[in-house]
């Protein structure tokens, strides 16, 4: 037995798990070595091999006790993580609330007419759907007067308002032209919709009847019917979109979770790298708004960054060159009507136009600030009322430039014009209207 | 103003950098006393405003440029529209209230507390109506959660397009909540009438004009949707849909519900304006995917950034950033410098919370080499925050939504930033 072993051995005992065991074997060896006489010599021996027999019996109640510790030590590892893990979840800021299963007796009944007043939604089958109808023409004369502005007389869109009709077999394009007959597959989302949240500005005051009237002027308007069709409560669950089958439910798990999972590169993950493209609009910061112009930065004078070295030439990036488009406006007037419609959606002019969402524009300039009866102003505007301020061209175009700097406090929510030919072309054709 | 800025950080770049050929290392000398610790300063002898000058402070007038922005080409009107967080400007992880981005369908609504009713109605056992001090007696709950507009980075499908963080990576912002939890308040409304809760979902719509409908499947209700009405402990603000919100954590921003005034308990999905004609994507083929609800990892370094370049001498530079998931805790950012050829690991600002913005920070050393700047999110799922191309890949060039590509910055050897698209 080497003394190398006992040492060993002796070390691992020493620990607390196996105490009482190790000191006496390790008495055991101290009388051993004592000298007894070479006739005790073999029976010291036989007492050695027992003793180291004791040995290994210790050793491997210690190692067994140690891998308990272990076992303990992990388990206490492991509640450590957990509660980590709980305390760092984020979702964890407090304890989950209580919640008593019996409820807690808040809140009232609602009454039947109440649901019957914010319960209008419409399901794709055609539940909760008021009776009513509405034939193309009427829908026509509708759409005219109360969706057009915005959504051109054809449903074609003005401006950035959204195109309504169109679009067929273009999904699969660039840039494909989602309308309501090229793209959306319900009709109940059309009724839903219009009925609910349009006209803009002037929402949930369509009746159950000219809303049955739009849709059907909406779906001529895509050629989806012909001019005698009249939508109503009857057949409306009867119509199928173009676009029904088109959708899929989300399949980003299956697509792309799996191949986009794992532990990434982390070196000459590829060769070498070009800049392919710079920003197309540059917006450095803008003080007020977000004006951006056009960047014609060339990618061509950009470095190239290769794998396992450092960059190559440094070449100075180009910066980006100001180039703001002037337009030229044929009529100052007929521009101003076209800039107005950025107006409409809050304003009207013209013959019975009646206060929006923004006072009636008849006759603006001269007219004291404030003064439209009817219209509940904002505080900034009552007072300008109070002093007597009247609308004049300065006034306008400062105002229309920058409404909420020039009438802090003022409820309009538009953000202002930023061309100058813009800001005087409205004035111009504001100008033009009168009472 | 603004110019004069500029110019005076470029020609400060020049001189330290200038100065950073001869002395490499170590601090910077002072040629002269600097009167600024020399001179007596008006703030340093005369006295400053008093507590009653203001009542809610705003911040101090240096500091006029942190403020959301929008772009006045991308809608129609400012009405139905978006603006962006400054997140090039922020650090940490909470957004402030005032400067969080605002995305609405007819415009932010002044609705009072007294005004405000919520009704829970449909496959219910009692259709209920509540008022605001209503909500407030129920238990309530604190949780940090991310609100993402599913649209957020969508001009980038195209390309390389819009100039700084805020433009790119803006459409979002990070609070904490305090609400009730939705199931607290579909369990007193009682769900037994609705039978099996599997196929069932809650739809939910806002008080305001547009109402903004969209359909929730009542497994997401009942595990951690919020209706909330303080948000990093003062009440929502009005664009946010004071006085009561739903938080719909992970989940798209469409689908937080501002103004909130209605949840129905239906057997179907309503398939509203907000799930069919919006907030869906177009594939190659034309096929559309709807019901993207979870927004994906994502990350985006916000410095150096196009609107912040770097304005000081070589030597020490912190590239920091955000990143956050949809799906849980964010648990690595991996950094490149060379636009993905090589990647080191950033350290994380403080453990990453489940569904909240992460911050994280590469504490480096910048000598003046031009750099393309990428980040790349990985969350408690495993998955990886992919490039444009494999997005563009797996869905062709037609998406709006949902765009979480890695992000790529060019930075010159003047410190200028540029939002680039690289091979």
């Amino acid at each position: 037995m080497g003394s190398s072993r006992m040492s060993k051995s002796l070390n691992q005992i020493v620990l607390p798990v196996a105490g009482g065991t190790a000191l006496a074997v390790a008495v055991a060896l101290v009388i051993a070595n004592l000298d007894y006489g070479q006739n005790k010599i073999s029976s010291l021996e036989r007492r050695v091999e027992q003793a180291s027999q004791q040995v290994e019996a210790a050793n491997q109640k210690a190692s067994e006790e140690a891998a308990v510790s272990d076992a303990l030590r992990t388990q206490i590892a492991e509640v450590q993580a957990l509660a980590d893990k709980s305390a760092s979840g984020g979702s964890d800021l407090t304890e989950r609330a209580p919640q008593s299963e019996a409820g807690y007796g808040l809140g009232r009944e609602a009454l039947a007419a109440e649901i019957a007043a914010w319960d209008v939604d419409v399901l794709p089958d055609g539940r909760g759907l008021p009776e009513g109808s509405g034939d193309v023409f009427t829908g026509e004369e509708v759409f005219a007067e109360k969706c057009a502005s915005c959504h051109g007389d054809f449903a074609e869109g003005v401006d950035n308002w959204p195109v309504l009709a169109g679009g067929f077999d273009t999904l699969a394009d660039k840039d494909p032209v989602k309308t309501v007959g090229s793209y959306w597959p319900y009709l109940s989302t059309v009724w839903d919709y219009v009925h609910r949240s349009m006209p803009f500005g002037e929402a949930q005051t369509l009746t159950a009847d000219e809303t049955y009237a739009i849709v059907a002027y909406i779906l001529y308007s895509n050629d989806l019917v012909d001019d005698e069709f009249e939508l109503s409560h009857e057949n409306f669950s009867d119509f199928e979109m173009y676009n029904q089958a088109g959708f899929i439910v989300d399949d980003r798990p299956e697509r792309e979770y799996a191949q986009w999972s794992g532990e990434p590169c982390m070196e000459n993950c590829k060769p070498a790298v070009e800049i392919t493209m710079r920003a197309t609009f540059l917006d450095v910061t803008p003080e007020d708004g977000g004006e951006s112009v056009m960047n014609h930065a060339a990618t061509e004078d950009t470095p190239t960054f290769v794998a396992k070295a450092a960059s190559a030439d440094g070449g100075g990036a180009a910066e980006g060159t100001e180039s703001p488009a002037s337009q030229i406006d044929p009529g100052v007037i007929a521009a101003g009507e076209k800039v107005f419609k950025k107006c409409k959606a809050c304003h009207a002019v013209g013959e019975g136009a009646k206060n929006k969402s923004g006072p009636q524009l008849n006759g603006l300039m001269g007219r004291t600030m404030g003064s439209v009866e009817g219209f509940k102003y904002s505080k900034v505007f009552v007072a300008a009322k109070g002093e007597g301020r009247v609308w004049d061209e300065t006034a306008l175009v400062e105002f229309l430039a920058k409404p909420k700097a020039y009438m802090k406090g003022t409820k309009m929510a538009f953000a202002g014009l930023k061309k100058d030919t813009d800001l005087s072309a409205i004035t111009a054709y504001l100008k033009s209207i009168g009472e | 103003m603004e110019k004069d800025v500029k110019t005076s950080r470029r020609s400060f770049l020049k001189g330290s950098v200038a100065l950073a050929g001869g002395t490499v290392a170590g601090a910077a000398v002072a040629k002269e006393a600097d009167p600024l610790i020399t001179e007596v300063q008006d703030w340093a002898s005369l006295t400053g405003v008093g507590v009653d000058e203001a009542p809610y402070g705003l911040p101090i007038s240096f500091e006029k440029d942190v403020v959301r922005r929008n772009v006045e080409w991308l809608t129609a009107s400012p009405i139905s529209s978006i603006n962006f967080t400054p997140i090039h400007a922020l650090d940490g992880t909470i957004t402030p209230q005032g400067c969080a981005f605002e995305r609405h369908h007819s415009g932010a609504i002044e609705l009072r507390k007294e005004d405000f009713r919520l009704m829970i109605n449909g496959l219910v056992d009692r259709p209920l109506v509540f008022t605001y001090k209503d909500l407030e007696r129920f238990p309530r709950e604190n949780h940090v959660y991310f609100c993402e507009c599913a649209a957020n980075t969508g001009m980038e499908w195209a390309g390389a397009q819009l100039n700084g963080a805020q433009f790119t990576h803006g459409m979002i912002h990070n609070m904490e909540y305090t609400g009730v939890p939705l199931r607290t308040l579909l369990n007193e409304a009682g769900l037994a009438a609705a039978g099996d809760l599997k196929d069932k979902w809650v739809y939910v719509e806002g008080a305001d004009a547009s109402s903004n409908g969209r359909s929730i499947p009542m497994e997401k209700a009942l595990e951690d949707v919020l209706v909330a009405f303080k948000a990093n402990g003062e009440a929502l603000r009005m664009e946010h849909g004071y006085p009561v919100r739903l938080v719909v954590p992970g989940w798209e921003g469409n689908m937080w519900v501002k103004w909130l005034r209605r949840i129905e308990v239906t057997d179907a999905a309503v398939e509203s304006r907000e799930e069919t004609s919006k907030y869906t994507d177009v594939y190659e083929d034309g096929t559309a995917r709807k019901w993207t609800w979870v927004m994906d990892a994502k990350s985006v370094i916000t410095t150096p950034s196009p609107q912040m370049p770097i304005d000081h001498a070589h030597g020490p530079l912190v590239i920091s950033g955000l990143a956050w998931s949809g799906h849980g805790k964010i648990t690595r950012v991996d950094v490149s410098k060379d636009g993905g050829i090589t990647w080191e690991t950033a350290r994380l600002g403080k453990q990453g919370d489940s569904k909240a913005l992460t911050r994280f920070y590469l504490d480096t050393e910048w000598t003046g080499e031009p750099m393309l700047l990428q980040s790349r999110a990985i969350d408690e799922t495993g998955y990886v925050q992919p490039t444009k191309d494999q997005l563009r890949t797996s869905r062709g060039e037609n998406s709006v939504y949902h765009n979480n590509c890695i992000q790529t910055w060019y930075v010159d050897e003047n410190g200028v930033v540029e939002n680039v698209e690289v091979s």
